[in-house]
């Protein structure tokens, strides 16, 4: 399996994280070669397996829905780099 | 003060409740020690709040109510991964820097009730992302048996600490290793609980159908005791399976009366014993290994056997696709995990805004490193539209077998012994430039993991100075087995 610079960019940019020149290149010769090592699960026929999500098989967990003491709006803003009264600014969508 | 280098939890509770040492002073000494360290075993210190906690330690020792606290005055140091009120968490990341925590993950808010004192952060791989502690933004951690070689990671702080005595307990979380390898490398103890048996809210995530926080250290009755403090209830973990064994049974406390009572300390508790223990040794995980792990492993294995448990060499033969199933589920679930970095709420914010998909690309792309990088992009593409069935579908379906392996073998057997890692510590610098060859190196943690059983590694001998690790696995929620096999085994050092 190859996986060309060009697809690693766009790979990149679905995951909204940037490379760099030297980091496109660097992965275009390393991502291949791992994806090869990740074929010799070709070799095995899994048709008829169920897939393992949580192991001891638990699943839709709920608790009563009862309001608990939240973060106080200051807490919540405290590590948040940029805000403006009492809200996160967030860069513009368009 | 000249106190011991090691120092047990055990002891250090029981002679601070006797005020025959101060907690203070006890504070003040790991932290000499950790000023004066080559090993860089921490990213934040909480010293101040440290030796406030001590002072009053000392002061209220004798009351009803410290009388109660299992871990009493007990230094501890807490792997970066894992949210402290107050307290920096960087996961080791330069997009995490400046992070401060407005709460406590559960483990934390546990080790409060019980008195322990938290030193300080560890060291570890960017995120967890590692086997080497080589991909933290804040520089490697070394090996305190050598330090031109890596400590093992991702928990590679926590374990090189408690080994130079720069703690006594020490938290770590692993994904597929990152407690056992270090651990295996450093020296000391490290336990992987079962999948759901330790809450996992306000550890930071990185493939959450695989981790577990766990215990680390110097000693396997520490390690139990830490491991019964973990273990709480917590209804903010969905995927924590309420159990008998949440909180309120002892792993070790029947032991523990057992090693008290009588001649100061000596002997063991009739209780902890290995007679008729059937433990199976898959030939799969001993194949490829050094010759000198190998050796100390069957020795390892043959000590058990004069302890009177029966061994039988077995075979796990789909084995062979557990590293690969691996990667890609933790690949694709921590491509997802991490989009929630953006810089918006908390973390790294540089430069002047451009339009939001630009900036936030542009955010990750400068806090992200290399190694985090190259697991989002595998983990993206493993679930990008089209390949989704040829990776992250057929990975959980070899998951499932590999599951269904080890059961099996659980079935006929009550432990697994196996090398922790297949080799000693490598040289720093050795193995970072191959990712592959990295991820060759978890192949023998990786599998418990993805079947979701615990797993204690524990020392069991040396190779040119440095320390090799015995691998036991145990059935789901029996935690207990192998901590008794490990200690019966600990016992035949001594």
């Amino acid at each position: 399996m190859l996986l060309k610079k060009e697809e690693i960019e766009h790979i990149g940019w679905l995951a909204r994280t940037e490379l760099s020149e030297t980091e496109k290149e660097l992965f275009e010769k390393q991502l291949s070669s791992i994806l090869d090592y990740f074929a010799v699960l070709d070799e095995l026929d899994t048709e008829d397996i169920e897939p393992t999500y949580h192991v001891i098989g638990i699943k839709d967990v709920v608790r009563k829905d009862e309001p608990k003491e939240a973060l106080s709006q200051s807490e919540a803003l405290r590590n948040a780099p940029k805000k403006e009264k009492g809200y996160i600014k967030s860069p513009r969508m368009f | 003060m000249g106190m011991k280098k090691k120092l047990t939890a055990i002891d250090v509770v029981e002679e601070i409740k006797s005020g025959d040492i101060s907690c203070e002073e006890l504070i003040l000494e790991i932290y000499e020690r950790i000023e004066r360290s080559e090993l860089n075993c921490f990213i934040t210190l909480n010293k101040e709040n440290a030796l406030e906690e001590a002072i009053e330690v000392d002061k209220r020792r004798s009351g009803e109510e410290c009388r109660r606290k299992k871990l009493l005055g007990v230094p501890i140091a807490i792997k970066d991964s894992i949210s402290t009120r107050g307290i920096q968490t960087t996961c080791a990341s330069k997009i995490l820097t400046g992070y401060v925590p407005p709460y406590d993950a559960t483990v934390i808010e546990a080790l409060k009730k019980e008195g322990a004192i938290i030193i300080g952060k560890t060291n570890m791989d960017e995120f967890c992302m590692g086997s080497s502690t080589e991909t933290s933004y804040y520089g490697p951690t070394r090996n305190p048996h050598d330090l031109d070689r890596v400590p093992g990671g991702s928990s590679g702080g926590s374990a090189a600490a408690i080994s130079a005595g720069e703690t006594v307990l020490a938290l770590g979380s692993d994904t597929g290793g990152s407690i056992r390898c270090p651990a295996s490398f450093c020296g000391i103890a490290g336990l992987k609980p079962t999948y759901g048996l330790v809450s996992r809210y306000g550890l930071i995530a990185y493939a959450n159908s695989l981790e577990q926080i766990g215990p680390m250290a110097s000693n396997v009755t520490d390690t139990a005791l830490l491991l019964e403090v973990l273990s709480a209830k917590d209804e903010r973990d969905s995927t924590q399976v309420k159990t008998k064994n949440n909180a309120s049974t002892n792993y070790c406390l029947s032991w523990l009366n057992g090693k008290r009572s009588g001649n100061g300390g000596e002997g063991v508790g009739v209780e902890v014993e290995v007679k008729g223990m059937k433990i199976g040794v898959p030939k799969e995980f001993i194949e490829g290994v050094s010759p000198e792990v190998e050796k100390s492993v069957w020795n390892a294995v043959h000590k058990l056997e004069d302890s009177g448990a029966i061994y039988e060499e077995i075979s796990m033969r789909d084995l062979k696709y557990a590293l690969a199933a691996y990667y890609i589920i933790a690949m694709s679930e921590a491509s997802s995990n991490l989009a929630r970095f953006d810089g918006l709420r908390y973390g790294l914010r540089t430069g002047k805004d451009e339009d939001w998909h630009t900036t936030f690309s542009r955010i990750r792309g400068e806090g992200f490193g290399e190694e985090v990088k190259r697991r989002i992009i595998l983990g993206t593409y493993a679930l990008s539209a089209g390949y989704y069935g040829t990776y992250y579908l057929k990975a959980l379906k070899v998951r499932t077998l590999i599951k269904n392996e080890f059961e099996d073998a659980l079935k006929t057997h009550d432990i697994l012994a196996m090398p922790t890692m297949p080799f000693v510590a490598f040289k720093l610098g050795e193995r970072i430039k191959d990712p592959l060859s990295l991820y060759l190196a978890d192949v023998n943690t990786v599998s418990i993991n993805l079947a979701g059983v615990p797993s204690i590694s524990v020392p069991c001998g040396f190779s040119n100075g440095l320390p090799i690790g015995l691998q036991l696995v145990g059935k789901h929620f029996e935690e207990d087995e192998i901590l008794k096999a490990a200690f019966v085994y600990e016992q035949t050092f001594l």
